[in-house]
């Protein structure tokens, strides 16, 4: 884990109001792997006083990207930033995502801005392994396909690919899912990754998500990101040590 | 410089400076120490630790709210067994004063904890948090009950040679009266203050943004609400205090000192920063010398009013 003051490269504008910025971080970028994330201070003022816990979003050499959206205060100032500002990172943090396993098809389940993690990812499996992208949105403007591969789209408004939610879609491709073997990986809203865990036992698939919980510290001191172990009910996992990314077996979203 | 000392006392607790970490901010050590090197740190105070382990409240237990945060973690924590064959073995390799911070659900369990961890060395003095639920009075805190605070301190007192810090809540209205109470039933010195009860609401669906409804408000939001019950418990009851509330930088801790503590604790400044209480140092040094003070400990209760 390391506390590095690093320097901004530039701050990229998606459609629909996404951003992508850019860091120059080698201390980051030497170990940090997909899945895992970073806590970032966005200014040395005490509003906003915490940090804000990012997935890595992608690594390019020694320059790394978050994916965000303004949201609140520390999501406004870091649009903001410009080449030659800085951000105080602390990191890498949390366990990734097993993508070196024994499977043939990586299967990416986006909802919204849990699309932050996967650039990496499929950068990372590169040729390995085959990967088919289903992603999730509530309209068109919800559907984020930065760095995806092999996109297949739901909405639940269909303004966008398919009409419903991404685990319907995913319920309309299963001839194509039982075509090799496959491991989900995961990142969205809770009520997605419920429906998601549900479909993966159903279907016996390997399944991993990344998880999202407040948290203040990132490293697992102040306690504030619980979530329900299936294996022991007398004790809480913690989001940032114990996950983000968990088999969904595992826990209880 | 080097002519500069930090060292502080607190009744008979020495510190090699007056930065404390405070309990529920630096967990058991291990992680902390990743950031700084313990052996310079003042001392340690330990998260909660209750008679048997905790699991905690449900998510969601922290929000950020304008300079500060909310948290209800519900003492979650491993329980006394455990800390002492898994955690002490971390803590025996540092040369840190380790304070243990004791929770309990009744006086019977604050004592029996007390009783049990008293017999571990590396442990040097224990602070009590009596921001707890009474169990047997329907869940009002120890610690705005005067009667329970001074219970809790005469009978923890009876079982450990070893100092007793009673963690002050500041949810009452004279927290003098508590400092009085700790005193005369033989506590060591108090630490002030602990978290301050707050709520916050989403707007949209009208709930409570932390599941437990209410949570303990820290950061630098209460800074000015700590100093001021520093400063009450100073003029009024002559007993050691470690100042505790918002520290964010070197001149919170003067501040702190001016105002009545022999020492202070760091809390949510280390879930952001955890290097800070390091970094810290130099400029305490720097501003003694400037302001030609011998004894950074010469600080204590010397504001002029």
């Amino acid at each position: 884990m390391f506390i590095v003051e690093a320097p901004v490269e530039k701050v990229i504008e998606l459609d629909n109001q996404i951003f992508l910025l850019k860091i120059h971080c080698p201390e980051i970028t030497r170990s940090i792997k997909p899945g895992q994330f970073v806590n970032v201070r966005v200014s040395e003022t005490i509003y906003p006083l915490l940090r804000r816990p990012f997935s890595v979003c992608d690594v390019e050499g020694e320059y790394f990207y978050l994916m965000f959206n303004v949201f609140g205060e520390g999501t406004k100032i870091l649009a903001s930033k410009h080449f030659g500002d800085t951000v105080d990172i602390l990191g890498p943090l949390g366990n990734g995502f097993n993508f070196n396993d024994d499977y043939e098809t990586a299967i990416i389940v986006a909802g919204g801005l849990g699309a932050a993690p996967f650039p990496y990812l499929i950068r990372e499996i590169g040729n390995d392994k085959n990967v088919l992208s289903f992603i999730g949105g509530k309209t068109y403007r919800d559907v984020i396909t930065h760095g995806m591969k092999n996109i297949t789209m739901a909405t639940d408004d269909g303004s966008l690919g398919f009409k419903g939610n991404v685990i319907d879609l995913l319920n309309e491709n299963i001839e194509v899912l039982n075509k090799s073997k496959i491991k989900i990986f995961a990142c969205g809203p809770n009520a997605m990754l419920r429906a998601l865990k549900d479909f993966s036992i159903k279907n016996n698939f390997e399944c991993e998500a990344s998880t999202e919980c407040a948290m203040a510290c990132g490293f697992g001191i102040c306690q504030g990101c619980p979530i329900e172990s299936t294996k022991n009910s007398e004790k809480y996992l913690l989001v940032c040590k114990d996950g983000p990314v968990f088999n969904v077996r595992d826990v209880i979203i | 410089m080097n002519n500069i000392d930090l060292s502080v006392q607190v009744g008979s607790l020495k510190f090699r400076n007056p930065i404390l970490l405070a309990s529920g901010t630096v967990g058991y050590g291990n992680e902390m120490s990743e950031f700084l090197d313990l052996n310079k740190i003042g001392g340690i105070v330990t998260k909660s630790l209750s008679l048997k382990p905790r699991k905690g409240n449900p998510p969601q237990r922290i929000v950020e709210t304008p300079s500060g945060m909310l948290n209800a973690i519900g003492l979650a924590n491993v329980g006394v067994e455990v800390f002492l064959k898994e955690k002490i073995p971390f803590l025996k390799k540092y040369d840190v004063p380790l304070i243990c911070n004791i929770a309990a659900s009744s006086v019977e369990e604050y004592v029996e904890c007390t009783r049990i961890l008293t017999e571990e060395e590396t442990i040097k003095a224990f602070e009590i948090n009596v921001s707890c639920p009474n169990v047997k009075e329907g869940g009002l805190q120890f610690g705005n009950d005067i009667n329970a605070v001074g219970k809790i301190t005469e009978k923890v007192k009876a079982v450990t040679n070893k100092p007793v810090i009673i963690k002050l809540s500041p949810n009452v209205s004279y927290i003098s009266d508590f400092a009085k109470v700790v005193k005369e039933e033989g506590g060591d010195a108090v630490s002030a203050i602990n978290t301050l009860v707050g709520t916050a609401f989403d707007i949209y669906t009208r709930k409570p943004k932390i599941k437990n409804v209410t949570g303990g408000l820290s950061g630098p939001a209460i800074k000015p609400v700590a100093l001021a019950k520093v400063l009450e418990i100073r003029q009024k009851v002559k007993i050691p205090i470690i100042g505790i509330g918002g520290i964010m930088n070197w001149k919170d801790i003067i501040e702190f000192m001016i105002a009545g503590s022999s020492a202070i604790q760091i809390g949510t400044l280390n879930f952001i920063n955890p290097a800070a209480a390091i970094e810290m140092l130099k400029s305490l040094e720097q501003y003694c010398v400037a302001n030609k003070i011998e004894n950074i400990s010469q600080l204590t209760g010397s504001y002029r009013i």
